[in-house]
Protein backbone atom coordinates (compact mmCIF):
# COMPACT_ATOMS: atom_id res chain seq x y z
CA UNK A 1 0.00 0.00 0.00
CA UNK A 2 1.26 3.67 -1.04
CA UNK A 3 2.29 5.56 2.40
CA UNK A 4 0.91 8.54 3.75
CA UNK A 5 3.44 11.14 1.83
CA UNK A 6 3.20 9.15 -1.72
CA UNK A 7 -1.00 9.88 -1.54
CA UNK A 8 -0.23 13.53 -0.10
CA UNK A 9 1.59 13.82 -3.27
CA UNK A 10 -1.08 12.33 -5.54
CA UNK A 11 -4.58 14.32 -3.75
CA UNK A 12 -1.94 17.31 -4.71
CA UNK A 13 -1.69 16.36 -8.27
CA UNK A 14 -5.28 15.93 -8.70
CA UNK A 15 -5.90 19.07 -7.19
CA UNK A 16 -4.04 20.82 -9.50
CA UNK A 17 -5.50 19.18 -12.79
CA UNK A 18 -8.54 20.08 -11.19
CA UNK A 19 -8.04 23.74 -10.79
CA UNK A 20 -6.81 23.50 -14.54
CA UNK A 21 -10.01 21.86 -16.01
CA UNK A 22 -12.18 24.37 -13.68
CA UNK A 23 -10.65 27.18 -15.20
CA UNK A 24 -10.77 26.10 -18.97
CA UNK A 25 -14.56 25.64 -17.86
CA UNK A 26 -15.11 28.68 -16.88
CA UNK A 27 -13.20 30.19 -20.69
CA UNK A 28 -15.32 27.81 -22.64
CA UNK A 29 -18.48 29.23 -20.90
CA UNK A 30 -17.60 33.10 -21.24
CA UNK A 31 -16.48 32.37 -24.81
CA UNK A 32 -19.47 30.31 -25.37
CA UNK A 33 -21.54 33.13 -24.76
CA UNK A 34 -19.75 35.52 -27.61
CA UNK A 35 -19.86 32.53 -29.87
CA UNK A 36 -23.59 32.23 -29.67
CA UNK A 37 -24.24 35.80 -29.80
CA UNK A 38 -22.33 36.09 -33.18
CA UNK A 39 -23.61 33.26 -34.22
CA UNK A 40 -27.17 34.28 -34.06
CA UNK A 41 -26.44 37.52 -35.12
CA UNK A 42 -25.31 35.92 -38.40
CA UNK A 43 -28.52 33.83 -39.14
CA UNK A 44 -30.74 36.58 -40.21
CA UNK A 45 -28.88 37.22 -43.14
CA UNK A 46 -28.16 33.68 -43.90
CA UNK A 47 -31.92 32.84 -43.69
CA UNK A 48 -32.97 35.85 -45.96
CA UNK A 49 -30.14 34.35 -48.64
CA UNK A 50 -31.72 31.06 -48.98
CA UNK A 51 -35.18 32.80 -49.50
CA UNK A 52 -33.93 34.82 -52.09
CA UNK A 53 -32.42 32.29 -53.79
CA UNK A 54 -35.31 29.99 -53.81
CA UNK A 55 -37.02 32.15 -54.93
CA UNK A 56 -34.83 33.05 -57.90
CA UNK A 57 -33.57 29.35 -58.40
CA UNK A 58 -38.02 28.07 -58.73
CA UNK A 59 -37.29 31.29 -61.97
CA UNK A 60 -34.42 29.80 -63.48
CA UNK A 61 -34.49 26.39 -65.09
CA UNK A 62 -32.76 24.45 -68.18
CA UNK A 63 -29.80 25.62 -70.36
CA UNK A 64 -29.88 29.11 -68.17
CA UNK A 65 -28.74 28.06 -65.21
CA UNK A 66 -25.42 29.07 -63.31
CA UNK A 67 -23.22 26.14 -63.06
CA UNK A 68 -23.50 26.39 -59.13
CA UNK A 69 -27.35 26.00 -59.22
CA UNK A 70 -27.76 22.88 -62.16
CA UNK A 71 -24.13 21.21 -61.57
CA UNK A 72 -22.14 19.78 -63.99
CA UNK A 73 -24.65 16.81 -64.67
CA UNK A 74 -22.45 14.14 -63.29
CA UNK A 75 -21.88 12.91 -60.34
CA UNK A 76 -18.35 11.06 -60.50
CA UNK A 77 -16.22 12.82 -58.29
CA UNK A 78 -16.90 14.26 -54.93
CA UNK A 79 -15.79 16.99 -52.90
CA UNK A 80 -16.09 16.81 -49.09
CA UNK A 81 -15.12 19.55 -46.45
CA UNK A 82 -14.66 18.61 -43.25
CA UNK A 83 -14.63 21.39 -40.79
CA UNK A 84 -13.72 20.64 -37.22
CA UNK A 85 -11.97 23.24 -33.92
CA UNK A 86 -8.36 23.30 -33.82
CA UNK A 87 -8.07 21.84 -30.60
CA UNK A 88 -9.28 19.23 -28.31
CA UNK A 89 -10.27 19.11 -24.70
CA UNK A 90 -13.72 19.18 -25.55
CA UNK A 91 -15.29 15.82 -25.75
CA UNK A 92 -16.49 13.71 -28.38
CA UNK A 93 -17.15 17.40 -30.48
CA UNK A 94 -14.59 16.57 -32.81
CA UNK A 95 -14.36 12.85 -33.34
CA UNK A 96 -17.96 13.26 -34.15
CA UNK A 97 -17.89 15.15 -36.91
CA UNK A 98 -14.63 13.13 -38.30
CA UNK A 99 -16.73 9.96 -37.57
CA UNK A 100 -19.27 11.02 -40.07
CA UNK A 101 -16.59 12.43 -42.62
CA UNK A 102 -14.89 9.15 -42.35
CA UNK A 103 -18.71 6.89 -43.13
CA UNK A 104 -19.34 9.69 -46.32
CA UNK A 105 -16.01 9.42 -47.77
CA UNK A 106 -16.62 5.33 -47.07
CA UNK A 107 -19.40 4.92 -48.52
CA UNK A 108 -18.50 7.16 -51.68
CA UNK A 109 -15.58 5.32 -52.21
CA UNK A 110 -18.07 2.19 -52.03
CA UNK A 111 -19.99 3.36 -54.86
CA UNK A 112 -16.83 4.20 -57.24
CA UNK A 113 -16.84 8.02 -56.88
CA UNK A 114 -13.65 9.98 -56.97
CA UNK A 115 -13.08 11.44 -53.76
CA UNK A 116 -10.79 14.98 -52.36
CA UNK A 117 -10.74 15.71 -48.86
CA UNK A 118 -10.43 19.63 -48.17
CA UNK A 119 -9.75 20.30 -44.50
CA UNK A 120 -10.64 23.03 -42.12
CA UNK A 121 -9.46 22.68 -38.59
CA UNK A 122 -6.10 21.01 -37.47
CA UNK A 123 -8.16 18.29 -35.57
CA UNK A 124 -9.81 16.90 -38.43
CA UNK A 125 -6.54 17.00 -40.49
CA UNK A 126 -4.86 14.80 -37.64
CA UNK A 127 -7.29 12.88 -37.35
CA UNK A 128 -7.80 11.86 -41.07
CA UNK A 129 -4.20 12.21 -42.07
CA UNK A 130 -3.35 8.83 -41.70
CA UNK A 131 -6.24 7.02 -43.91
CA UNK A 132 -6.79 9.71 -46.31
CA UNK A 133 -3.18 12.04 -46.68
CA UNK A 134 -3.40 11.15 -50.03
CA UNK A 135 -6.62 12.46 -51.00
CA UNK A 136 -5.66 15.96 -49.21
CA UNK A 137 -6.52 19.20 -51.33
CA UNK A 138 -6.65 21.90 -49.42
CA UNK A 139 -5.71 22.35 -45.27
CA UNK A 140 -7.10 25.39 -43.33
CA UNK A 141 -6.90 25.82 -39.93
CA UNK A 142 -9.49 27.04 -38.27
CA UNK A 143 -7.89 29.74 -36.41
CA UNK A 144 -7.97 30.60 -32.35
CA UNK A 145 -9.77 33.88 -32.95
CA UNK A 146 -13.63 33.82 -33.83
CA UNK A 147 -14.63 33.24 -37.42
CA UNK A 148 -15.28 35.92 -39.60
CA UNK A 149 -15.94 36.82 -43.36
CA UNK A 150 -11.91 36.93 -44.02
CA UNK A 151 -11.90 34.02 -42.78
CA UNK A 152 -14.24 31.95 -44.35
CA UNK A 153 -13.86 33.65 -48.23
CA UNK A 154 -10.72 32.17 -49.05
CA UNK A 155 -12.23 28.83 -48.07
CA UNK A 156 -15.32 29.26 -50.27
CA UNK A 157 -13.07 30.58 -53.21
CA UNK A 158 -10.96 27.25 -53.12
CA UNK A 159 -14.22 25.60 -53.25
CA UNK A 160 -15.66 27.57 -56.20
CA UNK A 161 -12.42 27.07 -57.59
CA UNK A 162 -12.00 23.67 -57.58
CA UNK A 163 -15.89 23.34 -58.78
CA UNK A 164 -15.08 26.03 -62.07
CA UNK A 165 -11.72 24.47 -63.12
CA UNK A 166 -14.18 20.87 -63.55
CA UNK A 167 -12.03 18.96 -60.56
CA UNK A 168 -14.94 18.72 -58.93
CA UNK A 169 -18.99 17.63 -59.28
CA UNK A 170 -20.46 17.47 -56.16
CA UNK A 171 -19.31 19.40 -53.05
CA UNK A 172 -20.62 18.59 -49.61
CA UNK A 173 -19.43 20.11 -46.28
CA UNK A 174 -19.27 18.50 -43.02
CA UNK A 175 -19.60 20.09 -39.99
CA UNK A 176 -21.38 20.40 -36.08
CA UNK A 177 -24.41 21.89 -36.35
CA UNK A 178 -25.59 24.04 -33.20
CA UNK A 179 -28.65 22.56 -31.68
CA UNK A 180 -28.09 23.82 -28.36
CA UNK A 181 -25.86 24.19 -25.40
CA UNK A 182 -26.04 20.65 -24.86
CA UNK A 183 -26.31 18.90 -28.24
CA UNK A 184 -23.95 19.44 -31.25
CA UNK A 185 -24.82 17.25 -34.47
CA UNK A 186 -22.50 16.21 -36.92
CA UNK A 187 -24.15 17.08 -40.22
CA UNK A 188 -23.52 16.71 -43.77
CA UNK A 189 -24.91 19.69 -46.16
CA UNK A 190 -24.51 19.40 -49.88
CA UNK A 191 -23.09 22.98 -50.90
CA UNK A 192 -22.84 22.33 -54.63
CA UNK A 193 -25.01 21.61 -56.71
CA UNK A 194 -26.93 23.72 -54.71
CA UNK A 195 -29.82 21.75 -52.88
CA UNK A 196 -33.10 24.09 -53.07
CA UNK A 197 -35.84 23.80 -51.06
CA UNK A 198 -39.02 24.32 -52.73
CA UNK A 199 -39.71 27.98 -52.42
CA UNK A 200 -43.25 27.08 -52.53
CA UNK A 201 -45.49 29.82 -54.63
CA UNK A 202 -42.57 32.20 -56.18
CA UNK A 203 -43.57 35.92 -56.29
CA UNK A 204 -42.85 37.59 -59.43
CA UNK A 205 -39.84 40.18 -59.12
CA UNK A 206 -38.49 42.55 -61.79
CA UNK A 207 -34.86 41.79 -61.50
CA UNK A 208 -31.91 44.35 -62.20
CA UNK A 209 -30.03 43.84 -64.25
CA UNK A 210 -31.31 40.11 -64.68
CA UNK A 211 -31.87 36.95 -62.85
CA UNK A 212 -28.59 35.42 -64.01
CA UNK A 213 -25.92 38.06 -63.47
CA UNK A 214 -27.57 37.86 -59.85
CA UNK A 215 -27.71 34.41 -59.40
CA UNK A 216 -23.98 34.23 -60.67
CA UNK A 217 -23.12 37.32 -58.01
CA UNK A 218 -25.34 35.55 -55.20
CA UNK A 219 -24.48 32.46 -55.17
CA UNK A 220 -20.92 32.74 -54.57
CA UNK A 221 -21.98 34.19 -52.03
CA UNK A 222 -24.00 32.52 -50.67
CA UNK A 223 -21.80 29.50 -50.66
CA UNK A 224 -19.11 31.67 -48.73
CA UNK A 225 -22.05 32.69 -46.43
CA UNK A 226 -22.85 28.49 -45.72
CA UNK A 227 -18.69 28.18 -44.65
CA UNK A 228 -19.36 31.02 -42.59
CA UNK A 229 -22.12 29.49 -41.17
CA UNK A 230 -20.68 26.66 -40.13
CA UNK A 231 -17.60 28.10 -38.72
CA UNK A 232 -19.26 29.86 -36.64
CA UNK A 233 -21.73 27.08 -35.37
CA UNK A 234 -18.22 24.84 -35.13
CA UNK A 235 -17.35 27.43 -33.19
CA UNK A 236 -20.20 28.17 -30.55
CA UNK A 237 -20.52 24.26 -30.69
CA UNK A 238 -16.69 23.31 -29.86
CA UNK A 239 -17.13 26.09 -26.85
CA UNK A 240 -20.08 24.15 -25.34
CA UNK A 241 -18.79 20.93 -26.04
CA UNK A 242 -15.56 22.16 -23.89
CA UNK A 243 -17.46 23.77 -21.57
CA UNK A 244 -19.85 20.10 -20.90
CA UNK A 245 -16.53 18.11 -21.04
CA UNK A 246 -14.32 20.51 -18.52
CA UNK A 247 -17.37 20.34 -15.92
CA UNK A 248 -17.24 16.53 -15.89
CA UNK A 249 -13.10 16.32 -15.58
CA UNK A 250 -13.21 19.10 -12.96
CA UNK A 251 -16.18 16.42 -11.03
CA UNK A 252 -14.54 13.61 -11.78
CA UNK A 253 -11.40 14.89 -10.14
CA UNK A 254 -13.35 16.50 -7.25
CA UNK A 255 -14.87 12.55 -6.64
CA UNK A 256 -11.14 11.20 -7.08
CA UNK A 257 -9.90 13.89 -4.35
CA UNK A 258 -12.86 12.47 -1.77
CA UNK A 259 -11.46 8.76 -2.69
CA UNK A 260 -8.39 9.54 -1.97
CA UNK A 261 -8.48 11.64 1.25
CA UNK A 262 -10.67 9.11 2.97
CA UNK A 263 -7.81 6.14 1.82
CA UNK A 264 -5.41 8.73 3.40
CA UNK A 265 -7.03 8.89 6.08
CA UNK A 266 -7.11 5.32 7.08
CA UNK A 267 -3.57 4.82 6.28
CA UNK A 268 -2.39 7.40 8.61
CA UNK A 269 -4.89 6.37 11.25
CA UNK A 270 -3.64 2.31 10.76
CA UNK A 271 0.07 3.64 11.28
CA UNK A 272 -1.05 5.46 14.10
CA UNK A 273 -2.69 2.31 15.94
CA UNK A 274 0.11 0.23 14.98
CA UNK A 275 2.86 2.34 16.43
CA UNK A 276 0.31 3.19 19.68
CA UNK A 277 -0.10 -1.07 20.21
CA UNK A 278 3.72 -1.30 19.67
CA UNK A 279 4.29 1.53 22.35
CA UNK A 280 1.65 0.12 25.37
CA UNK A 281 2.62 -3.60 24.29
CA UNK A 282 6.33 -2.43 25.30
CA UNK A 283 5.42 -0.98 28.44
CA UNK A 284 3.38 -3.87 29.93
CA UNK A 285 6.26 -6.30 28.81
CA UNK A 286 8.43 -3.95 31.68
CA UNK B 1 -50.80 59.16 -42.74
CA UNK B 2 -49.13 57.30 -45.77
CA UNK B 3 -48.22 53.84 -44.91
CA UNK B 4 -44.99 52.71 -44.42
CA UNK B 5 -42.41 50.37 -45.92
CA UNK B 6 -40.75 47.63 -43.34
CA UNK B 7 -37.15 47.72 -43.81
CA UNK B 8 -34.61 45.07 -43.02
CA UNK B 9 -30.50 45.89 -43.43
CA UNK B 10 -28.72 43.05 -42.69
CA UNK B 11 -25.12 42.01 -42.68
CA UNK B 12 -23.32 38.67 -42.55
CA UNK B 13 -22.50 39.69 -39.41
CA UNK B 14 -25.69 41.03 -37.86
CA UNK B 15 -28.87 42.66 -38.24
CA UNK B 16 -28.29 46.37 -38.38
CA UNK B 17 -31.46 47.62 -38.51
CA UNK B 18 -35.14 46.45 -38.27
CA UNK B 19 -37.81 49.19 -38.90
CA UNK B 20 -40.14 50.83 -40.61
CA UNK B 21 -39.43 53.56 -42.77
CA UNK B 22 -41.56 56.87 -44.76
CA UNK B 23 -38.84 55.92 -47.65
CA UNK B 24 -35.39 54.18 -48.33
CA UNK B 25 -33.07 55.07 -50.88
CA UNK B 26 -30.33 52.23 -51.84
CA UNK B 27 -27.63 52.25 -54.17
CA UNK B 28 -28.95 49.72 -56.94
CA UNK B 29 -26.37 48.88 -60.26
CA UNK B 30 -29.12 51.12 -62.45
CA UNK B 31 -28.70 54.42 -59.97
CA UNK B 32 -30.20 55.10 -56.46
CA UNK B 33 -33.21 54.06 -56.33
CA UNK B 34 -36.31 55.77 -53.77
CA UNK B 35 -38.62 52.77 -52.33
CA UNK B 36 -41.52 53.68 -50.73
CA UNK B 37 -44.40 50.99 -49.49
CA UNK B 38 -46.34 49.83 -52.44
CA UNK B 39 -43.58 49.49 -54.37
CA UNK B 40 -43.37 46.67 -57.53
CA UNK B 41 -41.94 43.26 -56.39
CA UNK B 42 -37.57 43.62 -57.54
CA UNK B 43 -34.59 42.19 -56.52
CA UNK B 44 -31.77 44.20 -57.90
CA UNK B 45 -27.67 43.97 -57.14
CA UNK B 46 -26.15 47.05 -54.94
CA UNK B 47 -23.21 48.83 -55.73
CA UNK B 48 -20.95 50.24 -52.98
CA UNK B 49 -22.77 53.76 -51.69
CA UNK B 50 -24.97 54.94 -48.88
CA UNK B 51 -28.20 54.02 -47.63
CA UNK B 52 -30.98 56.64 -46.41
CA UNK B 53 -33.86 55.69 -44.48
CA UNK B 54 -36.10 58.71 -44.21
CA UNK B 55 -38.49 58.17 -41.26
CA UNK B 56 -40.79 61.01 -39.67
CA UNK B 57 -38.40 63.20 -41.02
CA UNK B 58 -35.11 61.80 -39.77
CA UNK B 59 -32.74 60.48 -41.88
CA UNK B 60 -30.78 57.32 -40.85
CA UNK B 61 -27.51 56.92 -43.39
CA UNK B 62 -25.66 53.32 -43.52
CA UNK B 63 -22.72 53.02 -45.93
CA UNK B 64 -22.99 49.30 -47.78
CA UNK B 65 -19.93 47.93 -49.58
CA UNK B 66 -22.71 46.58 -52.28
CA UNK B 67 -25.30 43.87 -51.93
CA UNK B 68 -28.64 42.88 -52.93
CA UNK B 69 -32.11 43.94 -51.90
CA UNK B 70 -35.06 42.17 -52.09
CA UNK B 71 -38.13 44.81 -52.70
CA UNK B 72 -41.90 43.46 -52.40
CA UNK B 73 -44.82 46.02 -52.00
CA UNK B 74 -44.81 46.07 -47.77
CA UNK B 75 -41.00 45.19 -47.42
CA UNK B 76 -37.58 45.83 -47.91
CA UNK B 77 -34.57 43.68 -47.27
CA UNK B 78 -30.84 44.68 -47.97
CA UNK B 79 -28.22 41.84 -47.42
CA UNK B 80 -25.08 43.91 -47.67
CA UNK B 81 -21.72 42.42 -48.32
CA UNK B 82 -21.02 45.11 -45.28
CA UNK B 83 -22.53 47.66 -44.17
CA UNK B 84 -21.80 50.48 -41.28
CA UNK B 85 -23.73 53.03 -40.13
CA UNK B 86 -22.99 56.81 -40.33
CA UNK B 87 -22.43 57.46 -37.02
CA UNK B 88 -18.97 54.37 -36.87
CA UNK B 89 -17.95 55.77 -40.26
CA UNK B 90 -14.93 58.36 -40.43
CA UNK B 91 -12.88 58.74 -43.80
CA UNK B 92 -10.10 56.02 -42.18
CA UNK B 93 -12.35 53.27 -42.47
CA UNK B 94 -13.17 54.36 -45.92
CA UNK B 95 -9.67 54.74 -47.04
CA UNK B 96 -9.15 51.24 -45.77
CA UNK B 97 -11.84 50.19 -48.33
CA UNK B 98 -10.54 51.55 -51.05
CA UNK B 99 -7.01 50.39 -50.29
CA UNK B 100 -8.43 46.86 -50.48
CA UNK B 101 -10.54 47.29 -53.44
CA UNK B 102 -7.41 48.63 -55.68
CA UNK B 103 -5.78 45.26 -54.79
CA UNK B 104 -8.50 43.40 -55.87
CA UNK B 105 -8.29 44.97 -58.75
CA UNK B 106 -4.58 44.24 -59.39
CA UNK B 107 -5.68 40.25 -58.16
CA UNK B 108 -8.03 40.13 -60.67
CA UNK B 109 -7.84 37.60 -63.25
CA UNK B 110 -9.98 37.67 -65.62
CA UNK B 111 -11.22 40.73 -67.47
CA UNK B 112 -15.04 40.32 -66.47
CA UNK B 113 -13.66 40.18 -63.13
CA UNK B 114 -11.24 43.66 -63.32
CA UNK B 115 -14.40 45.59 -64.91
CA UNK B 116 -16.52 44.72 -62.09
CA UNK B 117 -13.68 45.19 -59.41
CA UNK B 118 -13.03 47.99 -61.11
CA UNK B 119 -16.48 49.96 -61.09
CA UNK B 120 -16.61 48.98 -57.09
CA UNK B 121 -13.49 51.24 -57.01
CA UNK B 122 -15.12 54.16 -58.83
CA UNK B 123 -18.34 53.84 -57.00
CA UNK B 124 -15.87 53.98 -53.53
CA UNK B 125 -14.24 56.70 -54.58
CA UNK B 126 -17.33 58.52 -55.17
CA UNK B 127 -18.65 58.08 -52.19
CA UNK B 128 -14.95 59.33 -50.58
CA UNK B 129 -16.01 62.56 -52.91
CA UNK B 130 -19.17 63.02 -51.21
CA UNK B 131 -18.28 62.27 -47.58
Amino acid sequence: MASVKEMRVRIASVKSTQKITKALQMVAAAKLRRAQQTAQAARPYAERMAAVIANLASGVSGTDAPLLLAGTGSDKRHLVVVATSDRGLAGGFNSGVVRLARETVQSLLQQGKDVKILIVGRKARDQLRRQYADRFVEVYEAGLKSPDLNRARPIARRIIDLYMAGETDVVTLISSRFKSVVTQKPTALQLIPAAMPDAGEAAFYEYEPDETTILEQLLPQNITIQVLTALLENDAGFYASQMTAMDNATRNAGDLINALTIQMNRTRQAKITTELIEIISGASAL
Amino acid sequence: MADKIAFDLVSPERLLISDHADMVTIPATEGYMGVMAGHAPVVTALRPGMIDVLNNGTDTRFFIRGGFAEISAAKINVLADEAIPMSEMDLAVLDQRIRDAEEEVLAATTDADKTRKNEILDDLKLVRAAF
